[in-house]
């Protein structure tokens, strides 16, 4: 039925398999749908967020999307900045999954603020010395970046493609890619960077707080590390689950190789200095608070095994898979380190976002715990629902694995 | 603003007075504190002894005005709030605030209140009738917070210039907590001016400030004759705190 918007020479399901497959998906948004409506309408009482936790499960997934949409820009800098060519075969990939956890975000903080209407307000009335102006200022900027890589391969759709003008307009966005890779990779540094400012300079906050270079604190630097280290390993899972929805390979492993070796050297970089910064937190900023370490983590059930989980668990184990070539090279243990390694960087932002605010910083006052309502949860998923739409409708329309061809011939 | 806790009995006129006199919305059911919007709150602490060594002491907490690189402000993105440095106030802009909340999780004090629902001030009770046309009444979706009653700054000097004044006497401009209180513990002055009472107060060994070591320099002082409450105002490693021992008299 709908072979004509198919890419010549790849296969796909039957429109109707692919109907029931985006039923689930559907059905998330439509729960966040109805989330959206009643929080919009009724207000963020529908949540479980209170004046103790200001920021909560939205803010949580927010950064850890954003972290692992990283590797949108960085893979966009490993090939056309750097040049890494095998990563030609992945970009495409890595363009569309940054742009669902960007837009996903954007979206999901749009109903996160108590007035969304003066949304705005952060660009008329900025007050530049704050860390979320400026996470806002290169988001939004660099969602327009990420959608400018995007329309290219929208236009390489063959119904689109028969159009002249937005053919040539395609060819023509390719050809100065460059450019727009480093754009998007000068706002994500910067942005991924102010997500870790906003908690480090929270210097009244001394869970979060941190001392740092210059104007930034510590954490700045820690999390533009991690989502770079974090991303390349998340584009991998996506793909890899492509190819497993799929049954094809549509990415020569060679691609795969080379950001897995990045994700992991960048990850090791990232613990060691992950844990230089807890031990200057430790003995630093801690007792010069009044606090012993171990004050943070006695109340509640966060507790010192968050700190154990993140750095050992899904930092160091994880490290060591992606760094070690044969560990790397068997396809169980690639999927494992990558997927550790995300779930490091979703609990980093986890204990910044939530154990920040739960711990009580005044001596007398109490331990609050926090549980999401389905509202929340609804917003939340919605995003994986939409993600899992939109690469599905591309995978499906569009050229995205420019591979994939080559690796699957179709036999008539 | 210094509040004396010695004096403070903990009956709650303070949080009261602070309502009326802000137009603070109420809530059909008021049983959720994490969520109850309230400038003044009212902490009980205890020294933690079992009975009869038990003690019970009170801490009003209004927003601290903090005086260093203000956590609220700072963070702030759409300059919703301010430092006014010539009055020291920490004023809330509420048409301008976008409701982002990282004022809330800047500030330790917990001094900041978020609009969860649409303001409520009903009818029947003759509430509305009480509503103050000197302060707006915020919408939902914006974080609110103590002013130190801005506005009353603004109706004395008004009155001050109307007068061919341009300083304003001591106990002309005074909060509303400060004026209900009806135990006398919250005095309210210039700090910088030294014949203002609260200028002597902050001298005393019992004076204290909430959350000394982070640095966010409060304007409300505290005093209190009891060091285990005056423990309780920051963290302490042990061996850091030092009680009073020795007190001038006269
Ligand atoms: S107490 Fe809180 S709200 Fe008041 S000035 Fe300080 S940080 Fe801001
Ligand atoms: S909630 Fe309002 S006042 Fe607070 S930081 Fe956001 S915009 Fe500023």
């Amino acid at each position: 039925m709908d072979s004509a918007l198919i890419p010549e020479g790849v296969k796909r399901c039957s429109p109707k398999a692919f109907f029931f497959w985006t039923l689930p998906w559907l059905a998330l948004l439509l729960w966040g749908g109805v989330s959206a409506a009643l929080c919009l309408l009724k207000g963020l009482n529908q949540t479980n967020m209170s004046d103790y936790f200001a920021f909560a499960l939205w803010i949580v997934f927010d950064l850890a999307i954003i972290a692992l949409g990283a590797g949108a820009f960085f893979t966009g800098f490993l090939t056309y900045i750097i040049g890494r060519k095998e990563l030609k075969d992945i970009i495409n990939a890595a363009v569309i999954i940054g742009f669902i956890c960007y837009s996903g975000a954007v979206a999901m903080l749009g109903i996160d603020i108590g007035q969304p209407i003066r949304g705005w307000f952060i660009f008329w009335h900025v007050n530049v010395h704050s860390m979320l102006a400026e996470v806002s200022f290169c988001i939004t900027c660099y969602l327009g970046v990420l959608l400018i890589e995007y329309i290219p391969l929208i236009l390489e759709n063959p119904q689109i493609e028969k159009v002249k003008p937005l053919r040539l307009f395609g060819q023509n966005l390719h050809g100065i890619m460059a450019i727009f890779a480093a754009t998007g990779t000068f706002l994500s540094f910067f942005h991924q960077g102010s997500l870790g400012g906003l908690y480090g300079v929270m210097y009244a906050r001394p869970f979060a707080f941190r001392e740092g270079f210059y104007v930034w604190p510590w954490t700045f630097f820690l999390f533009i590390l991690s989502a770079i280290a974090a991303g390349p390993s998340f584009t991998i899972l996506c793909t890899k689950l492509a190819q497993a929805i799929t049954r094809k390979r549509l990415v020569p492993d060679k691609a795969f190789q080379t950001l897995a070796k990045i994700s992991g050297s960048l990850l090791g970089v990232y613990i060691i200095l992950k844990i230089a910064d807890t031990l200057g937190w430790i003995y630093g900023i801690t007792p010069a608070a009044g606090l012993a370490f171990m004050d943070y983590f006695k109340e509640g059930p966060y507790g010192v095994w968050l700190l154990v989980l993140e750095i050992g668990v899904f930092g160091i184990i994880p490290a060591i898979i992606l760094l070690t070539p044969s560990a790397r090279k068997s396809e169980g243990w690639l999927i494992t380190g990558c997927l550790m390694n995300c779930t490091g960087i979703v609990l980093n932002r986890f204990t910044f976002t939530i154990v920040t605010l739960a711990i009580p910083v005044m001596p007398f006052d109490e331990f609050m715990s926090y549980l999401p309502t389905w509202q929340e949860w609804g917003i939340s998923l919605a995003v994986i629902g939409y993600g899992f739409l939109l690469f599905s409708l591309s995978y499906r329309y569009l050229p995205v694995f420019p591979k994939e061809r080559e690796l699957n011939p179709v036999v008539e | 603003m210094v509040i004396d806790l010695d004096k403070c009995t903990g009956c709650g006129t303070c949080m009261v007075a602070c309502s009326a006199e802000n137009n603070v919305s109420v809530r059909p059911d008021e049983s959720d504190p994490q969520r109850r919007l309230t400038w003044m709150r009212l902490y009980k602490v205890t020294n933690g002894k079992p009975f009869p060594e038990t003690e019970v002491s009170y801490f009003p907490r209004p927003c601290m005005q903090c005086d260093h690189h203000t956590p609220c402000v700072s963070v702030c993105p759409a300059t919703a709030t301010e430092m006014d440095y010539e009055t020291g106030i920490v004023s809330q802009i509420y048409t301008r605030c976008i409701g982002c909340r990282y004022c809330m999780a800047a500030c330790p004090y917990h001094a900041r209140v978020f609009n969860w629902w649409d303001g409520y001030f009903p009818k029947s009770k003759g509430m509305t009738r009480y509503l103050s046309p000197e302060v707006s009444p915020r919408m939902r979706g914006v974080v609110e917070k103590c002013t130190f009653c801005h506005h009353r700054l603004m109706r004395a000097r008004t009155k001050a210039y109307a007068e061919d004044r341009r300083e304003l006497e001591e106990g002309e401009y005074i909060t509303a907590c400060t004026e209900a209180c009806p135990a006398q513990a919250i005095t309210f002055g210039d700090l910088n001016n030294p014949d203002h009472q609260v200028a002597n107060l902050i001298k005393s060994p019992y004076a204290f400030r909430l959350l000394e070591k982070l640095g966010t320099e409060p304007k409300v002082y505290y005093l209190s004759s009891k060091d285990w409450v005056r423990k309780l105002g920051d963290n302490f490693l042990p061996g850091q705190f030092e009680p009073v021992t020795k007190v001038k008299m006269g």
